[in-house]
């Protein structure tokens, strides 16, 4: 009980309870049912895809590639929509997903099979992914009233009080959950990427569980891009610009360890909402939107602290070096 | 395999030419000549110096600021801030503008700027002892945010005419001789910077103790601190030194541009790391060299300038350049997994 209570997760959860409610007294609209379903609904694709890019920093790598594979996604099956109106809606999001999954495995296979450092890798196809929709497309857009219907509807659904985008992210939330905690091959990522060598004498393939972690981020960013052109109803090559870095910002303020082999799905949970609750809460507090990245840069800078004097072990080292090193090798 | 040749240290391996050709100095240069004559052949406008002069300044202040990143990579860290300071400096540089003051007040203003965000940096990562990619995302997000709170949506445009002549002009005129092929090109401060600096940093690496140095700490840091090299104090002169590099970038491109938002080098922080990796230097560190990096900086500058002479947009240019980067380092993998034994 006591470790559930010290856990990084509980506080985190508790300081967002206090944010939340102290908000709440100064502005009671802030945690009216109405703007907290809004609040989640524009925060969904930030949990999915904070959870899928903690599956690659588990194996110690890193996908930068996911907005613009977002974008590419996205724009793919707003294509679909577009030129196929007459197609049932969930083939267009298999669509997106599949492409998605498409570009992930590049990723996976570049930096598992090649051993090309993924940093490398994603750099470079974040630039490929971006520009490819600007070639399918020769820098045209899709506009809402180019989607079909029922492309754009299916986000802004309600279900049982819950929004669609809403839906979703708890069946994936469930799904990451279970895999990463119940099977085998979830818990490789943690084996990988806690300590690669010992990973290896255990028998699990590290190439294998990284190509599927980048394959995981892929799929996840092509379901996210359609949730995002559908929702906001245009799909161009700038959708998502630098979403990467808030992505893995949320990773980082969820307690995910950058070294590998640490984090949970609570934690990215927890960290994207962190992040969602910041942009709701500050035109609601009349405070203007300009703040929104000092305060994220601010959180992330006090969250590693915090992390780090957490982790810090009380063991005595020759060299502090030696420790630091050992957990958070690239 | 019999034991006492665990303490026989073996000279230099006899140079094979294979290996000399793969060296990657040697692609980069294949690669730039490629770049020179394909582009030469497609546009007649490529080879003319007043062009080529003008596309040098649309690179040089990424590529001043590649140089630290470079050093930084080398040693294992990372410094994903740099365009946020670039912002952070080019806003200051217009409050003191509007108050006033001179070009050379402006620059000063600039570089300062950019030291106090690498000290910021410097003593979070070695003194805090945080890994510094997870830093510089925070304070990336953090200068440019702090950008965004003071300016808002504002631009700031009333920068003095001596301090946008040094962005504008060029700082070596073109002087031409009675003899076609003997000439002083047409070169722009920011290139001119980067140059002098190139030099000053290929001596500094390649030449000099502390060089060796970093290539050590890049290496291995444990046993370079075993060894007594300073290595937290030199990582944070590192990041000092990119934050400075990234201020005085800032002042050239402020100058440049003649105005500044806070969305200003927008993403600049990865074109930068591409530069710096598709020059050669390993990001587990300890490998790469200055030459590698500005070869890099001269190929992908001429792609972007030759590209944008036929009219290609900007962003399917970048994916020639990643496609470049990632094709440039997994070929020579690709081979060594063909011919084992080899490479």
């Amino acid at each position: 009980m006591s470790a559930v209570l010290k856990s990084r997760e509980f506080i985190l959860a508790v300081a967002l309870a206090v944010a939340v409610v102290v908000i709440g007294i100064y502005q009671p609209v802030f945690v009216e049912w109405e703007n907290l379903s809004d609040m989640l609904t524009e925060t969904s694709v930030l949990f999915m895809m904070a959870m899928a890019q903690m599956v690659v920093i588990l194996t110690r790598g890193i996908d930068l590639s996911v907005a613009a594979n977002l974008a590419l996604s996205g724009f793919l099956a707003a294509l679909v929509s577009q030129y196929y109106p007459g197609l049932p809606l969930v083939l267009m999001i298999l669509v997106a997903i599949l492409s998605g999954l498409v570009f992930g495995m590049v990723n996976g296979a570049l930096v598992a099979v090649l051993g090309i450092p993924s940093i490398v890798v994603t750099l470079g196809t974040l630039a490929v992914y971006r520009g490819m929709i600007i070639i399918i497309a020769g820098g045209d857009q899709v506009n809402a009233s180019e989607m079909g219907v029922s492309f754009q509807a299916f986000p802004k659904d309600s279900f049982l009080g819950l929004t669609t985008p809403i839906w979703i992210t708890i069946v994936v939330a469930i799904l990451f959950w279970v895999f990463l905690n119940f099977t085998r091959t979830g818990r490789g990522f943690y084996a990988v990427g806690g300590n690669p060598v010992a990973a290896r004498y255990c028998g699990i393939d590290q190439g294998k569980q990284e190509f599927l972690a980048y394959s995981i981020s892929g799929a996840v960013s092509g379901l996210c891009g359609y949730l995002w052109v559908a929702r906001y109803g245009i799909a161009y090559s700038e959708i998502a610009s630098g979403y990467e870095l808030t992505v893995i910002a949320a990773c980082v303020i969820g307690g995910v360890s950058i070294g590998g082999g640490v984090g949970t799905v609570a934690g990215a949970l927890l960290g994207a909402l962190f992040l969602g609750i910041v942009n709701t809460a500050l035109p609601v507090l009349q405070i203007t939107p300009f703040w929104q990245m000092a305060i994220s840069g601010a959180v992330i800078l006090a969250a590693v602290v915090i992390n780090a004097r957490a982790e810090r072990s009380p063991d005595k080292l020759i060299l502090p070096e030696a420790r630091r090193l050992g957990r958070a090798r690239p | 395999m019999p034991t006492e040749e665990r303490y026989v240290v073996l000279d230099q391996p006899p140079r094979r030419l294979s290996a000399i050709l793969l060296r990657w100095e040697v692609i980069l240069v294949i690669l730039l000549m490629l770049t020179v004559v394909v582009n030469a052949i497609v546009s007649p406008y490529f080879l003319d110096v007043y062009n080529l002069a003008d596309a040098t300044s649309n690179f040089s202040e990424k590529a001043i600021i590649a140089l630290a990143m470079a050093l930084l990579i080398l040693v294992r860290d990372i410094d994903l801030s740099v365009a946020a300071i670039i912002a952070l400096a080019a806003m200051a540089i217009g409050y003191a503008a509007d108050a006033g003051f001179g070009a050379p007040v402006l620059f000063a203003v600039g570089i300062g700027v950019g030291l106090l965000c690498g000290i910021f940096n410097g003593f979070l990562v070695t003194y805090i002892r945080l890994p510094s990619i997870v830093v510089t995302i925070g304070t990336m997000s953090l200068f440019r945010g702090l950008t965004q709170v003071i300016l808002g949506d504002q631009a700031l445009t009333h920068y003095p005419q001596g301090f946008l002549n040094l962005g504008q002009n060029y700082f070596i005129p073109f002087v031409k001789t009675d003899i076609p092929w003997l000439f002083v090109p047409p070169v722009p401060l920011s290139f001119l910077i980067f140059l002098v600096l190139a030099a000053i940093f290929g001596i500094v690496l390649h030449k000099t103790a502390v060089g060796r140095q970093l290539f050590a700490i890049g290496s291995n840091p444990v046993a370079a601190r075993f060894s007594g090299i300073p290595v937290d104090r030199l990582r944070f002169i590192l990041f000092v030194l990119s934050g400075a590099l990234s201020g005085l970038a800032g002042a050239l491109l402020a100058a440049r541009l003649g105005s500044m938002r806070s969305n200003i080098a927008f993403g600049w922080e990865l074109d930068i790391v591409t530069m710096v990796i598709l020059g050669g230097v390993s990001i587990a560190g300890g490998i790469g060299s200055i030459l590698g990096v500005f070869l890099a900086v001269l190929v992908l500058g001429l792609v972007t300038f030759g590209m944008s002479l036929n009219n290609i947009p900007g962003q399917v240019v970048s994916v020639y350049t990643g496609a470049l980067l990632i094709a440039v380092i997994a070929i020579p993998r690709i081979f060594e997994r063909i011919r084992p034994g080899g490479g």
